[in-house]
């Protein structure tokens, strides 16, 4: 786990309104390995999801830089920034956004056809155990499925990296476990690195690393010395 | 304020662009209401007062020679309350200054008093005094197009006699509101002066001393005016009457009704596609916003928020949109409908405008276009008014998409995800998708039913001016003359070919169906001026019978071989029965054609010719004119080229006018149903495009979700308007046919391209305004947030 994917420096994020100023990140240095699931927690407005949407190339630095691999992200111009995300990067949201006029199938088939090296969306759809739902419209599962849609569509490009905000934010506790098994799995067997942001202090639990914020920091930093299975985890 | 009201504001202040373009298609509606209504009144009611004012006669006829004692027994017809007997005599003009010979009308004035019948209006200078010689006032527009003023004077040639005339004054009547010359289509003031003169001095020169030739009636209000016509035919009959007439035939009348009947068409068709279309908008913008604000109107509802209040919250929302165009409208109505005013100034000649600006007018405009916005707002706030709190306060239940036929489609691999997304959500709102195309449509159509004209004129000049008379000029003779006549045409310097016509006045009679019109009599090798079928090929006389025009055969209801009675009005009334040979394509005037010798039979006073149609040589068209003018059996020329650039110039005038006062309607109405949906798709889709942007896929890409749909109901709207428009072209012309004209049905390849064009044109500036805001999208928020 030598291999550094991201490496940040000094990581500064203000957002101004009007007169307000609001320091969403203040100076955070971070390196997330190549494979590694790392937990990143914290309360609401610790600067978790700003950190995330920044290296996942959805906002930009106010100062500090962020490193993907050997490209600096933050002197990225916004076509390139968007050249990344589709070439690098899995998302995966709270409310799923699935586009719910395409079928499951179509959902992850939206991001195949244009990703240079993708799996096919049944063989994504399959990684989440949804091959048997893929001519649904997202209207048509549950949650939990949506979630896996979601997850599919984000791994089929076989990115680098898979960036979920609170994937099981909106769900229950028995269709969380499965959603999180899926992300484990995809972590284990496509070593894809993954970063999950979550306020469910539980969840840490499956990751090789869990990360703290408070207050726009990074507050501490700890390695797990054995991982739970997602089945374990205690809500 | 109230809280509501405030909240009422601040909407209209976030949604300023989308409630400006609704009501700016209002204001559309309203300034078209207000133009058309406005100058169908200040037209009519112009005319009304003149006519009034002025004694305008209701029944009008011709006579060879009529003795002047027939006028008490004229005016002892029932009904009728005075008539004025007049010398009506066609002259040829020589201004200074004017090197081709002019066409007018000499007509008499009574000595020493007022006409009873079709007064003048004197615009300067005095009336022409019986004693002094050649005093003459002339219409004001013949005036005004040679700059001539009392004092001045011009050439006349009155019954083959050169004659000074000397203007007295500037006069304009009620007869010759609209007054065109021989041959002509459009009014060419310079070419064609109607003068008047003394009684006396105009009797003296035509050798009708005691006698007149004309005569005009004013009838009692509610007078029968065909008893009164078939009096004064009976009356008229020894003398060589050519049959009454009443104002329907009259050409200055009969004109500015058509032009009326056109402006009640626009006030029918054209306002009500702007409120249509503003109808739809307020429906769809207010469906959107409710469905935003359901959540809201649930909570309203909860804190006890009665329906009423609610319901006339999102009304008035409504209404002060319907208000903004309300103005907009009025402001532009009042400003364009002064314009047109002033535009028949030019075209017809009034004394007088009345451009009466009456409150109902705007209360009417007004009412109208709040009913729209209302009814258009009607099944949102009925949504709205019906749903329980409880309900309204969750989310509505997500969209469901169909697969429909996409799936097989979607195996073929032809579409790409972005375009399947595209295709479901047209298709998930079929009648919403189907409203825009539908809006879209009318701008089509709209654009099509006022370009459509000009291809129909255009096909008119070909047809009139290019393949019927083809002739450079027409003279026309004093009297009819001996086929002498024509050799003598012949040898007019430049003239290169010249053929023969005679014309006489006829009844035509199918059973109780009667028209009055003339016979044209041509020669078989006719080739300067042709009689075209229907089919546009050139017809020769037949030997035998008669050939109608499309019109003449339609309002008889005669086909060929189909006997009719001919009246000959020349010929005492005398009848014969002639046997319809075949149809003539015709688009002005009612006309029949026989061939010249069997006109001759019929009228059984052997060969005779009214005049001669000619081709001139271009080079010597200055001595033709000198020595018309000095040629008394003339009585007037017809210049074919001159009309046909008159006729050119007067449409190429109007064209730019017109075509962009529609070009800006068709706009509006793009611009208002393009960006309003175009705005909702992105309301309704911004998290699932803002989705998108986050995977990676390109603004263009993106913003090619939205183009698509819209590029798909844009195209659909294209054949749906060009059908659309066909048919309100087809309505205009057929509402348009009359007597007088009758526009052919002609809409070229390049006018449908040319709507196409402009409304594709449009609605692709109005998508890329709203593209601009899906580059804009808050990828972060939008993500954050539930829908």
């Amino acid at each position: 786990m030598d291999n550094p994917v991201f490496r940040t420096e000094g990581l500064t994020k203000i957002y101004r309104t009007g007169d307000v100023e609001v320091r969403a990140l203040n100076g955070v240095d971070i390196t997330l390995h190549g494979g590694e699931m790392t937990v990143l927690l914290g309360p609401s407005g610790s600067g978790k999801s700003t950190f995330l949407n920044i290296i996942g190339g959805l906002d930009t630095a106010t100062s500090g830089t962020v490193h993907f691999k050997d490209m600096e992200l933050t002197s990225f111009s916004e076509r390139r920034l968007t050249q990344y995300r589709r070439d690098h990067v899995g998302f995966v949201f709270q409310f799923y956004n699935l586009i719910p006029s395409l079928t499951a199938w179509e959902n992850v088939a939206l991001v195949t056809e244009i990703s240079p090296t993708p799996m096919t969306p049944d063989a994504a759809l399959a990684l989440v155990d949804l091959g048997d739902r893929k001519t649904h419209f997202p209207a048509q599962l549950s949650g939990g499925e949506q979630q896996r849609v979601a997850i599919a569509r984000a791994i089929a490009k076989n990115p680098e990296v898979l960036l979920c905000d609170e994937p099981t934010g909106a769900l229950d506790s028995k269709t969380g476990i499965i959603v999180l098994e899926a992300l484990a799995r995809i972590n284990r067997e496509l070593g894809t690195t993954t970063a999950i942001i979550t306020h469910n202090a539980g969840i840490q639990e499956i990751a090789h690393r869990v990360v703290s914020f408070i207050d726009g920091a990074v507050s501490q930093t700890h390695t797990n010395a054995t991982r739970k299975q997602p089945k374990d985890v205690v809500w | 304020m109230r809280v509501l009201d405030r909240k009422l504001v601040r909407d209209l202040g976030r949604l300023w662009a989308q409630a400006l373009a609704i009501a700016l298609v209002m204001a559309c509606g309203v300034a078209t209401i207000i133009i058309s209504v406005g100058s169908y009144r200040s037209l009519e009611d112009t005319r009304t007062a003149f006519y009034d004012r002025y004694r305008f006669g209701s029944v009008f006829a011709s006579a060879i020679r009529a003795p002047r004692h027939l006028k008490p027994r004229i005016e002892n017809i029932s009904g009728v309350v005075s008539a004025e007997l007049r010398v009506v005599e066609p002259v040829l003009i020589d201004v200074a200054g004017m090197t081709e010979p002019g066409s007018g009308l000499a007509v008499s004035v009574p000595d020493f008093k007022e006409p009873s019948v079709n007064r003048l209006y004197l615009r300067y200078g005095r009336m022409p005094e019986p004693d002094r010689e050649n005093e003459v006032v002339v219409v004001e527009p013949f005036a005004d197009a040679h700059g001539l003023r009392p004092g001045d004077t011009f050439d006349a040639i009155l019954n083959g006699r050169k004659q000074k005339m000397n203007i007295v004054g500037v006069v304009l009547s009620p007869e010759f509101i609209y007054a065109i010359g021989p041959g002509d289509m459009v009014p060419d003031a310079r070419r064609y002066g109607i003068f008047f003169m003394s009684l006396k001095g105009l009797s003296g020169l035509f050798d009708l001393d005691g006698a007149f030739n004309d005569v005009t009636l004013t009838t009692l209000r509610n007078a029968d005016t065909r008893q009164i016509i078939d009096a004064l035919d009976d009356i008229l009959k020894p003398y060589g009457g050519s049959g009454a007439y009443d104002r329907d035939d009259q050409f200055s009348h009969a004109f500015i009704d058509a032009e009326l009947d056109q402006l009640q068409a626009m006030s029918s068709i054209i306002p009500p596609i702007f409120l249509l279309v503003a109808a739809f908008l307020v429906n769809m913008i207010l469906s959107r916003l409710i469905a935003l604000e359901r959540e809201q109107v649930g909570l309203l509802k909860a804190l006890g928020y009665g329906n009423i209040a609610i319901g006339g919250h999102y009304a008035k929302l409504v209404v002060a949109i319907a208000l903004v165009g309300l103005v907009i409208g009025s402001a532009t109505g009042l400003w364009l409908g002064r314009g047109l005013t002033r535009l028949y100034a030019g075209f017809f000649s009034f004394p007088f405008l009345i451009f009466r600006q009456s409150i109902d007018l705007y209360v009417l405009a007004g009412g109208v276009t709040v009913a729209a916005a209302l009814a258009g707002a009607a099944k949102a706030i009925w949504t709205i008014v019906t749903l329980p709190p409880a309900v309204a306060m969750r989310p509505p239940a997500p969209s469901t998409y169909r697969s429909f036929f996409l799936d097989q489609i979607q195996r073929l691999g032809l579409f790409s995800q972005l375009a399947i997304m595209a295709l479901r959500h047209l298709i998930r709102w079929p009648v919403r998708s189907f409203l825009t195309a539908l809006g879209t449509s009318m701008s089509v159509a709209l654009l099509i039913t006022s370009l459509f004209s000009y291809d129909s004129i255009d096909h008119m000049i070909d047809t009139i001016f290019f393949q019927a008379d083809r002739q450079d000029a027409t003279l026309t003779f004093v009297a009819d003359r001996a086929p002498e006549a024509l050799q003598a045409a012949t040898r007019l310097p430049g003239v290169l070919r010249a053929e023969p016509f005679r014309q006489t006045a006829v009844n035509l009679r199918n059973g109780h169906r009667e028209l009055r019109m003339a016979i044209i009599g041509l020669p078989y090798e006719t080739d300067l001026s042709r009689i075209l079928d229907l089919d546009f090929n050139p017809l020769p006389p037949t030997a035998q019978g008669l050939i109608l025009s499309e019109r003449v055969a339609e309002k008889l209801q005669l086909r060929p071989g189909m006997p009719v009675e001919v009246e000959l009005l020349e010929r005492d009334s005398r009848t014969e029965t002639v046997t319809v040979s075949g149809l003539a394509q015709s688009y002005v005037g009612l006309t029949a054609y026989m061939r010249l010798e069997a006109l001759d039979r019929l009228m059984r006073d052997g060969a005779r010719i009214s005049g001669t149609r000619v081709s001139i040589d271009g080079n010597e068209m200055e001595n033709l004119y000198g020595v018309i003018k000095e040629t008394p059996a003339v009585a007037s020329i017809a210049l074919q080229g001159n009309s046909r650039r008159a006729f050119r110039d007067t449409i190429e005038q109007n064209i730019n006018t017109m075509m962009t006062v529609y070009i800006a309607l068709a706009v509006i109405i793009t611009f208002g149903v393009i960006y309003n949906s175009a705005r909702i798709q992105l309301s309704e889709r911004a998290r699932e495009l803002a989705s998108l942007r986050v995977f990676g896929f390109t603004r263009a890409e993106v913003s090619s979700v939205l183009m698509i749909e819209l590029g798909i109901i844009v195209l659909s709207a294209q054949p749906l308007g060009w059908l659309i428009g066909y048919f309100m072209s087809w309505s205009v012309v057929q509402g348009f046919a009359s007597d007088l004209f009758r526009i052919p049905l002609i809409i070229y390849p390049s006018t449908f391209a040319m709507a196409s064009l402009v409304v594709m044109g449009a609605a692709l500036v109005s998508a890329l305004i709203v593209r601009r805001r899906v580059d804009r999208l808050d990828l972060i928020r939008v993500l954050k947030t539930r829908e």
